[in-house]
């Protein structure tokens, strides 16, 4: 399996997207914030329409557009929380616009293929080149360095955002700066499980981790471990079984984890 | 997208272009098809939006995406896809919400539930050896090819839903409002919840034939939130909110028929313009 270069590619960007996205995953979580990475997937797919239909690099549309939705939708909540029903209006319009700039490309394209759309909506993990790959390795690191410089203001704030505010924790620019972060991750994750499934790999590892333990160093640890086992054993059931897509058997293999993790008892009491 | 030979484009006298809207039958399908659901839409909608329920309702129609094609693949008609898999959907949602868990545990179980579904419906078209232009429609809907018994398929299906919420009406609404007083007062709350997540469940499916599964919520969730936002009167707001759904329903089909843009982007474009509208204005 090692020895096919497209595999070694899909390991590595799969690994490294998993982590982050397990370990921003667990916050977003933590903070209620599903909803909202949810509406940064669908942005993300517009940003890469959008790239596609005026033929620009779709990854320029793409992080430019989720990190710009993050931000705006941090922005409009009046408070740390955003509203779900503006989370809710805005993204069924990006959705639209999606789709225009979709008809838009597959009628203008010049020579190129009408899979641009599924492409971005399901992922194409086993198509990404070395290039790719590189590109994917160096933000995924910059990303969990930011979390990593951010995460202890970041967990106070999400805790219990008064009294953070009133120590002097700057708790907005910190919700801001969050999902500006999220957008990020989510426009990493579009290239390896595609826009509408990248929910799975931020909501299901990071869900059985909180039900396993509430310590937030192990819950990260737990997240992220179960980001990064869905990946693998979800591209080497569909490197065995290749009527499989990837991204299902990732998405499967995460949800898998945390009906298992909702079965079982919180770790403290199983431990002892 | 449009190739009949019999299209004229816009001819500047609105009465011959609302005739011609009128010409063919594919057109009169769609625009029976999408009154019915911008009605059912818009009083589901309102409800769903004063329970706080849209990620739910998000989560149930990517679910129509796995049932429609679910069905595709077996070979069954699309719309026994729809309802089935949306009911299920909703049961699933009811036995994953406990009353007990935090805001966060219940986002992430709707979140893995909504994204299954997704990996499922893609597995399904992948097996289907997808058309992909199918892809397209099932997750941003069209509005050709619309049959007469699809129509009278949605038409029972909305009369029956638009009954039952009837008949539940004034105990969804406490219910919704005040759930603990409700409890007191003898509603059966959960009972109530778990309809409606059926209800729902029907509305999306229903909905999600004409605007595709990602984009139900154009219907479902922007009109009803601009009537929330005019009036906090229950029945000013449910009539405003099926109002302010049809009209962007005729709009954005009309604006399609005449134009090579897909109604989808009419649709949601038109709703969130009328949402802004409603924010800027109130």
């Amino acid at each position: 399996m090692l020895a096919q270069e497209f595999m070694r590619n899909a390991l590595v960007a799969g690994s490294v997207v998993g982590i982050a996205c397990g370990l921003v995953g667990w916050f977003v979580v933590l903070r209620a914030q599903v909803f909202a990475g949810d509406a940064l997937s669908h942005v993300a797919f517009t940003g890469a329409l959008a790239a596609a239909a005026l033929g620009i690099d779709l990854r320029a549309g793409l992080f430019f557009a989720t990190i710009l939705g993050g931000v705006v939708m941090g922005a409009l909540g009046d408070r740390a929380r955003t509203d779900d029903v503006v989370i809710g209006t805005l993204f069924a319009w990006t959705l639209g616009l999606g789709v225009l700039f979709l008809s838009i490309f597959t009628t203008n394209g010049s020579g190129a293929n009408g899979t641009a759309g599924v492409r971005v909506l399901f992922g194409s993990i086993f198509g990404l080149s070395t290039a790719d790959v590189r590109t994917s390795v160096v933000l995924a690191v910059v990303a969990v360095v930011v979390l990593a410089a951010m995460a202890r203001p970041l967990l106070f704030a999400s805790l219990d955002g008064a009294v953070a505010a009133a120590q002097g924790v700057p708790v907005r620019a910190i919700g801001l700066a969050f999902l500006g972060l999220v957008g990020l991750v989510a426009g990493e994750a579009t290239q390896a499980v595609g826009a509408l499934l990248l929910l799975g790999l931020l909501a299901a590892p990071a869900g059985a981790a909180h039900r396993l333990t509430t310590r937030p160093y192990a819950g990260l640890g737990l997240s992220a471990l179960f980001a990064l086992g869905s990946v693998w054993l979800g591209l080497s059931l569909s490197y065995v079984f290749p009527t499989l897509p990837p991204s299902t058997m990732i998405i499967a293999t995460a949800v898998g984890i945390y009906v298992a993790a909702m079965s079982l008892p919180p770790l403290r009491r199983l431990v002892g | 997208m449009l190739t009949s030979s019999a299209f004229t484009g816009l001819s500047w006298s609105p009465v011959t272009d609302v005739r011609t809207l009128f010409t063919f039958p594919f057109m009169q399908h769609a625009l029976a098809a999408g009154t019915i659901v911008a009605v059912m839409a818009g009083v589901i909608g309102w409800f769903m939006v004063l329970r706080r329920q849209t990620f739910a309702g998000h989560t149930l129609s990517v679910t129509a995406f796995t049932g429609a094609s679910a069905a595709s693949l077996a070979g069954v008609p699309v719309a026994v896809g729809y309802f089935g898999i949306c009911g299920l959907g909703a049961l699933a949602l009811a036995a994953v919400a406990g009353p007990r868990r935090s805001l966060g545990a219940e986002s992430a179980a709707t979140g893995s539930v909504g994204a299954l579904a997704l990996a499922l419906g893609f597995l399904f078209v992948s097996l289907y050896h997808g058309i992909l232009t199918g892809l397209d429609s099932l997750l941003f809907g069209t509005f050709l090819g619309i049959t007469s018994s699809q129509v009278l398929v949605l038409l029972v299906v909305a009369a029956l839903t638009l009954v039952v919420v009837a008949l539940a009406a004034r105990p969804l609404l406490f219910a919704s409002v005040d759930p603990d007083v409700a409890r007191a007062g003898g509603v059966p709350v959960r009972l109530l919840g778990l309809g409606f997540l059926l209800v729902l469940g029907l509305a999306v499916a229903e909905t999600s034939q004409i605007t595709g599964a990602l984009l139900v919520f154009a219907l479902l969730v922007t009109p009803a939130a601009a009537a929330h936002r005019i009036t906090a009167r229950p029945f000013a707001g449910v009539v405003l909110s099926v109002a302010l759904a049809l009209a962007v329903t005729w709009l954005g089909l009309a604006l399609a028929y005449f134009s090579v843009y897909p109604v989808g982007f009419y649709i949601t474009s038109l709703s969130f313009a009328v949402y802004v509208l409603a924010r800027v204005l109130t």
